[in-house]
């Protein structure tokens, strides 16, 4: 056998005087990391196999198991690092690209956290959201740009269609592919529990889920899988996807062994073959193509559904923004480089795209000062991690976020990366029936709907701090907003002032 | 009257119920104390074969066959439920024999016991209710 260069990261420590060997952990571990050794007559592990999923930490019954870091370490180096050393071991012995799923991990800086958010003191009261009314809905999509009147001088209706939220947060699209039946079962029924929209994601809408369409939004991706006039007319809103945050700038691939019947069917493709977007949609290469696109869609749904354009944030985001909402698309999607993937190449994603706080700011700034920010709602994705990042989404100028690593931690993910190998121990990014069924869409619906009603809490009682009592009046209110600990530059990009100023 | 129910949908198979009842039934403190180094003989049970799996204990019947079937009187229906008085209890297995459900068994000492809902412990709710992490089992009125 030839040398394994490879150390296992994690170390599964489990504690003999509490383990009863009841063998729950082996029972659960798609990977194989447990066993019970007759011989010995105690639970064993091989840690090589373990993702640090923490499924077996979270069923054993009596608290006998935790997943710890190992210790082991190469001589230490600032430059070459255990992990830079060990992906060159890793690229070396398959020669293939570095796969990895969910959001850019690495230690960039993160602006949510180096903004402060206001409160009233004194001289303008706060408001008690128990006891007076705090408006969270809002509603997403071109606003009329003039009032119009009839020849007897009635207001004529010119309000372009609108998506009405009860709260300013919505699911992000995952397709049916990267994640299960019981994960998108569980998001379409808490979005319209909730009040707000789950997204499809490039995989199509399975039939079961028609039921969910006026809380749903269907996406158009470049690999077109499942999509048909029924489609588009399905949900509230259709969405057409140019990037995404955690690999902008290149495609998709389902692997064949993803695509079983149900799949196959949803998609419109045989089975068993693998799903492939391209990188670019092949009949878009310029604003004037997208739009081509974007009225197609309008026509197909007879102007009835808003038309989203989903972009990732990258470098000249402002410019494409604008561009876009001259396109005649209602909402623009932002989704940040920290933004999930259920599989992407690991130096895309950990290099490719700029902070979606930048990126936010900008495309806001860019808009008002064209005078068409009403022409388009702009709805920001890519790591929104609580309501905190929400109220300041809001405040930099987004009309609402998408959320979507938060929701599939409500779910049970526990964000160990390894959605790619297909074998999620928590049913959530997986095909396989036997991993499926461990995600009870009665409790994953409830989690989803105990999340986002805990976040309206809180995001009224920030409101209320601030005086301020409904997301209009938030919107775009940088002022609510203070920067500590960046650069002037930082501060002239995102808009706001420094703490103290 | 609120009775357990198994959805075998949900069912993973991890065997978690038969911990929590062995435990519960065992009158000790702490699972640890009650299962560490112990065979345990639970009054569920998963069946299972390849990916289909399901939980199996006392369906507490309208009509029970076990009831009728006692010949010692040791088996009892009190407002719904199927209890068991382990004094009167003479091992003959008949109940075991006449459960179509594979329901009854004998504990460690050679007794019959079954599922009794929890209601003669100290949780008074069925503790494989509670253990189950996929609302597999379920206790409620129907």
């Amino acid at each position: 056998m030839a040398i394994d260069f490879l150390y296992p990261q994690y170390e599964v420590i489990r504690n003999p005087q509490r383990c009863i060997s009841c063998r729950a952990c082996e029972r659960q571990c798609a990977n194989g990391v447990h066993h019970y050794d007759v011989d010995f007559g105690c639970m064993m592990s091989d840690e090589s196999k373990c993702v640090a999923c923490h499924r077996c930490v979270s069923l054993c019954p009596t608290r006998a198991l935790k997943i710890v870091k190992t210790d082991h370490t190469f001589k230490e180096n600032a430059n070459w690092t255990g992990k830079a050393i060990s992906e060159v071991y890793r690229q070396a012995g398959t020669g293939g690209v570095l796969l990895s799923s969910m959001g850019n991990p690495e230690p960039y800086p993160i602006y949510w956290d180096k903004l402060l958010i206001n409160a009233s003191q004194v001289t303008n009261p706060s408001i008690d959201p128990l006891r007076e009314p705090m408006e969270t809905r809002t509603t997403l999509g071109a606003k009329p740009q003039a009032i119009e009147r009839d020849k007897d001088g009635n207001l004529v209706d010119n309000m372009p269609p609108q998506l009405t939220l009860n709260i300013p947060v919505m699911f992000s699209a995952m397709s049916y592919g990267s994640i299960s039946y019981n994960a998108h079962a569980s998001l379409a029924r808490a979005a319209t529990a909730l009040g707000t929209y789950y997204n499809t994601g490039e995989g199509g809408l399975h039939q079961d889920f028609y039921q969910y369409g006026p809380h749903t939004i269907v996406q158009v991706a470049s690999g077109r899988f499942g999509v048909h006039p029924d489609y588009l007319n399905a949900g509230a809103a259709v969405e057409i996807k140019m990037g995404q945050g955690a690999k902008p700038g290149i495609g998709g691939h389902l692997p064949g062994i993803k695509v079983g019947a149900d799949i196959s069917r949803t998609r419109m493709i045989p089975e068993g073959t693998d799903a492939i977007s391209p990188a670019p949609h092949h009949d878009i290469y310029s604003i004037e193509d997208l739009r081509q696109l974007v009225y197609s869609i309008k026509e197909a749904t007879h102007y009835k559904k808003p038309v989203i354009v989903k972009i990732a944030a990258v470098h000249n985001v402002a410019a494409i923004a604008s561009g876009i909402a001259r396109s005649g698309a209602d909402i623009i999607a932002i989704d940040g480089f920290r933004g999930g993937t259920g599989a992407a190449p690991t130096r895309i994603r950990d290099n490719v795209g700029i902070p979606i706080e930048l990126a936010l700011a900008a495309v806001d700034q860019r808009l008002r000062e064209e005078g068409i920010r009403d022409r388009v709602s702009i709805v920001i994705g890519g790591s929104v991690r609580n309501s905190a990042d929400l109220v300041k989404a809001i405040a930099l100028g987004a009309d609402a976020v998408y959320i979507a690593t938060a929701a599939l931690l409500a779910l049970g993910c526990h964000l160990c990366r390894s959605c790619q190998t297909g074998k999620c121990n928590w049913g959530i990014a997986t095909q396989r029936p036997e991993l499926v069924k461990r995600l009870n869409p009665d409790i994953g619906e409830k989690r989803l709907i105990n999340l986002l009603t805990s976040w309206d809490h809180e995001l009224k009682e920030m409101m209320g701090g601030m005086g301020i009592n409904s997301i209009e009046a938030l919107r775009g209110n940088r002022l609510m907003l203070r920067g500590i600990g960046l650069t002037q530059k930082e501060l002239d990009i995102l808009g706001v002032k420094h703490a103290g100023e | 009257m609120k009775k357990v129910y198994v959805n075998e949908k949900w069912c993973l198979g991890c065997h978690l119920c038969e911990y929590y009842c062995a435990f519960a039934n065992s009158g000790k403190s702490s699972m640890i104390k009650a299962l560490k180094d112990h065979h345990i003989v639970p009054r569920i049970r998963i069946e299972e074969r390849g990916n289909i799996s399901f939980a199996v204990s006392c369906r507490h019947c309208t009509d029970p066959l076990c009831v009728k079937s006692c010949i010692s009187g040791a088996l009892s229906i009190v407002d719904g439920a199927v209890f068991i008085d382990s004094d009167k209890c003479v091992g003959c297995c008949s109940c075991i024999m006449s459960c179509p459900y594979g329901a009854l068994s004998h504990n460690e000492n050679g007794v019959i016991q079954k599922c009794e809902l929890c209601q003669k412990n100290e949780f008074g709710v069925p503790l494989c209710v509670q253990g189950c992490p996929n609302k597999a089992i379920v206790y409620e009125e129907r």
